[in-house]
């Protein structure tokens, strides 16, 4: 190291400067709310700063070390902050112990990414890594399906696990179903909620005004939300890119304003409350049954528990998804999948082949819009509560950065992402308000190590040639 | 020349921007079974008179009669419908395939309509029904054929944009045939192609007007392969035609000699 440390100590100390000038008013004050007569009151949090300001010198430091190709010095550092991080050490925060145990991982893993890119870039110039690495895709995807449907029975299924499972699986089937409007078809859709909108008031308007079940109207509210789509897609589908994007992101406030302004259909912001939920052969999943009806826990002569419910929901939330993954799948190797992907490619050259982009783009509106629509009416049996506010603009944009952090076009990718960037949040939700930050470290750490999506191979929809030395399409 | 009228007939074409009129009252016919060229120095509307016949601008002035099964008038058609229902097939000056998609899928995607017929608009091909199925393999069938033309089997597989130049050129024009045209059009296909290239390119084009039998026209700045694979030309200057006739005509005609030597001999630079 010798002649460079001083230059990397001044840098490590430049930027502890920089954090400490920039910390100091965002960290270390705090205005607290000290009753109404005497108003806001100062509280100092000078440790904790002094703490992230240590650790950021350190983290800079093993960072440039790990630049700097000095490989030891680095580890060690990582080593030292990931321990402390982890120690029962009291620092003054949990955050804080998450926040220097994190920095500790990621200067490690920034030490030793350089050597795991060459090994991995020296396994895809042999042909069987090449084939590893599509085999274990498709391993990877059989493996998750497994583990998804087993998850209830076994001991990790808890209450807790079950609620984070049907949120996750219902980003998965958002994902999926976007994936067929952006990953494949290349139509920017920023308001991609909308159509959940439309899926989650059609069953709530239909079963609490009609009297309806959850599965009559399951395929009502598709064919509502695949409506809207045609009915939007129509004017603008002429838009290309980013003319396109702005169009669908203002569709998708429309629709919320309207469900907000017209309070006679929708009861405005109060939102529709006491939705039935979903019934599994007319029998409800709740601790009594309604006149006339019986209980699931009564028709299988067990015990009645909160969570045969969640699992309940789990269940149908998986096979919706599965359905939509396998309906993407299939389309994706028809005339029309391909004409979608030339589409995204050029679509110039597809109007001089004859393939008419309108309608070609107005079924990937509609299908994708569709199966929004079926997730939203599962949403709203599962909350049996729905209002505006569910329907706003960040979901649109959750929901898109799970297709594109995924891979675009890439089905297991979504998967992938939909638990990086819902189950991440929600697992370290005893940081409290500082929860946010994992979820746009999740998205940085996307973009930093997997530029094109976590996946971003594509299979082809089909080969003339068998893959070499076997495998199977 | 023949008793079996023209497979196209533009007639008074005239396209204006603006003030700019890029093509001035032009007619011109090409028959079927022969490759008509279009030839003229940089900016004399070739591109232009092709994006008229293809359907991507709609002319100001004219009519431009398509003979197949019935009469087809272009200038009233959509842009897709004009390779859809009349089957006229273009390359375009800058290559433009799919590239992310692989060779053969890009070849599959230009019998779309044809697929899509046989897929019962995906409903078919959903259920996984025997008649899909047998479409698709047929189109399969057809794409390797053309692939063996051009020489690209080994690389159906890979991305089309991954291949080289001169395969991709290639490639553009099978991908174009694959939509079974009346009228195949290449705007420019020697572009960058080496000698070799341009050889096997010359023999490619003759191949597809004597087995296929369909029209071709031909936009070229390359006089090599216009004199030598052309059956008729058409000289365009500043939006008008000059001259037309068999290619040894007009390559003595006066009025073209003082286009091409009149505009300075640097200007072609592809």
């Amino acid at each position: 190291m010798g002649p460079r440390l001083p230059m990397l100590l001044k840098d490590a100390a430049l930027t502890a400067f920089v954090a400490a000038a920039l910390g100091l008013f965002i960290v270390g004050f705090r205005t607290v709310d000290v009753g109404s007569t005497k108003g806001l009151a100062f509280d100092y949090q000078f440790v904790d700063l002094a703490v992230a300001v240590v650790a950021i010198f350190v983290g800079r430091l093993g960072l440039s070390f790990a630049a700097d190709g000095q490989r030891w010095p680095a580890l060690v550092l990582g080593t030292v902050l990931g321990v402390i991080g982890a120690s029962p050490v009291r620092l003054p925060s949990s955050f804080l112990h998450w926040f220097v145990g994190l920095a500790g991982l990621l200067i490690i893993a920034r030490t030793l990414w350089p050597s795991a890119e060459q090994a991995i870039d020296q396994a895809k110039r042999f042909p069987q890594g090449r084939r590893f690495g599509v085999a274990g895709v498709r391993w990877l995807a059989w493996i998750l399906l497994a583990a998804a449907v087993i998850l209830p029975v076994t001991p990790l299924g808890d209450q807790k696990t079950m609620d984070l499972g049907v949120l996750i699986l219902t980003y998965v089937m958002l994902g999926w179903g976007l994936n067929i409007v952006v990953g494949l078809a290349g139509l920017l859709d920023l308001g991609y909620v909308a159509f959940y909108a439309v899926g989650a008031y059609s069953y709530a308007l239909l079963s609490t005004q009609w009297g309806l079940g959850f599965w009559a109207v399951l395929p009502l509210a598709g064919a509502f939300a695949a409506t809207f789509g045609l009915v939007l897609g129509f004017p603008v589908l002429r838009l290309r890119g980013d003319y396109l994007a702005i169009v669908t992101l203002g569709f998708g406030e429309i629709i919320r304003l309207v469900l907000i302004n017209w309070v006679d259909l929708t009861n405005g912001p109060a939102g529709i409350g006491s939705i039935p939920g979903p019934t599994l052969f007319g029998a409800v999943f709740a601790e009594k049954a309604p006149p006339g009806g019986v209980t699931f826990a009564q028709m299988m002569g067990v015990p009645f528990s909160g969570t045969q419910r969640l699992v309940f929901l789990y269940y149908i939330i998986l096979g919706l998804a599965l359905i939509t993954n396998l309906f993407a799948l299939r389309l994706r190797r028809l005339p029309v999948g391909r004409a979608w992907e030339a589409l995204r490619e050029d679509e110039t050259a597809c109007r001089a082949l004859g393939i008419n982009p309108t309608n070609t783009k107005l079924t990937a509106f509609a299908i994708g819009a569709m199966f929004a629509g079926f997730a939203g009416s599962f949403f709203a049996a599962k909350q049996r509560f729905v209002s505006p506010e569910s329907f706003v603009f960040i979901e649109s944009a959750i929901i898109l950065s799970i297709v594109v952090l995924g891979g675009m076009g890439s089905q297991i990718g979504v998967v992938l992402a939909a638990v990086l960037l819902i189950g991440l949040p929600e697992w370290f939700r005893d940081l409290g308000t500082y929860r946010m930050l994992a979820f746009g470290l999740a998205m940085v750490l996307i973009m930093v190590f997997r530029p094109r999506g976590l996946i971003a191979h594509r299979e082809p929809s089909v080969r003339l040639h068998a893959r070499a030395g076997g495998g199977g399409g | 020349m023949t008793a079996t009228s023209p497979l196209i007939d533009v007639e008074r074409l005239t396209m204006r921007f603006g003030g700019l009129v890029a093509i001035d009252d032009v007619s011109f016919s090409a028959q079927p079974r022969e490759i008509t060229a279009i030839i003229g120095p940089n900016g004399a509307g070739k591109t232009t008179v092709f994006n008229c016949i293809t359907g991507f601008y709609k002319p100001t002035v004219g009519r431009l009669t398509l003979r197949g099964d019935r009469e087809y008038l272009l200038e009233r058609m959509l842009g897709h419908e004009i390779g859809q229902q009349a089957r006229v097939a273009r390359t375009f000056q800058n290559i433009r395939l799919f590239p992310g998609m692989t060779v053969l899928e890009n070849l599959l995607v230009a019998q779309h309509n044809k697929l899509m017929r046989a897929s019962g608009m995906s409903v078919f091909g959903m259920l996984g029904l025997k008649r899909y199925q047998r479409a698709e393999a047929a189109a399969i069938e057809m794409a390797r054929a053309w692939l063996e033309r051009i020489g690209l089997v080994a690389d159906a597989d890979r991305e089309a944009g991954e291949l080289p130049y001169g395969a991709q050129r290639r490639l553009e024009i099978a991908r174009a045939m694959c939509t079974e045209p009346r009228l195949l059009c290449l705007d420019e296909p020697a572009a960058g192609l080496n000698p070799r290239e341009s050889a096997a390119l010359n023999q490619l084009l003759v191949s597809i007007r004597d087995r296929e039998g369909i029209g071709v026209l031909l936009i070229e700045h390359d006089m090599s392969v216009v004199m030598r694979i052309s059956d008729h030309v058409v000289v365009l200057d500043y939006g008008r035609k000059i001259a037309e006739g068999p290619p040894a005509d007009v390559r003595r005609d006066p009025a073209v000699i003082r286009a091409y030597l009149g505009t300075s001999e640097g200007s072609h630079d592809g």
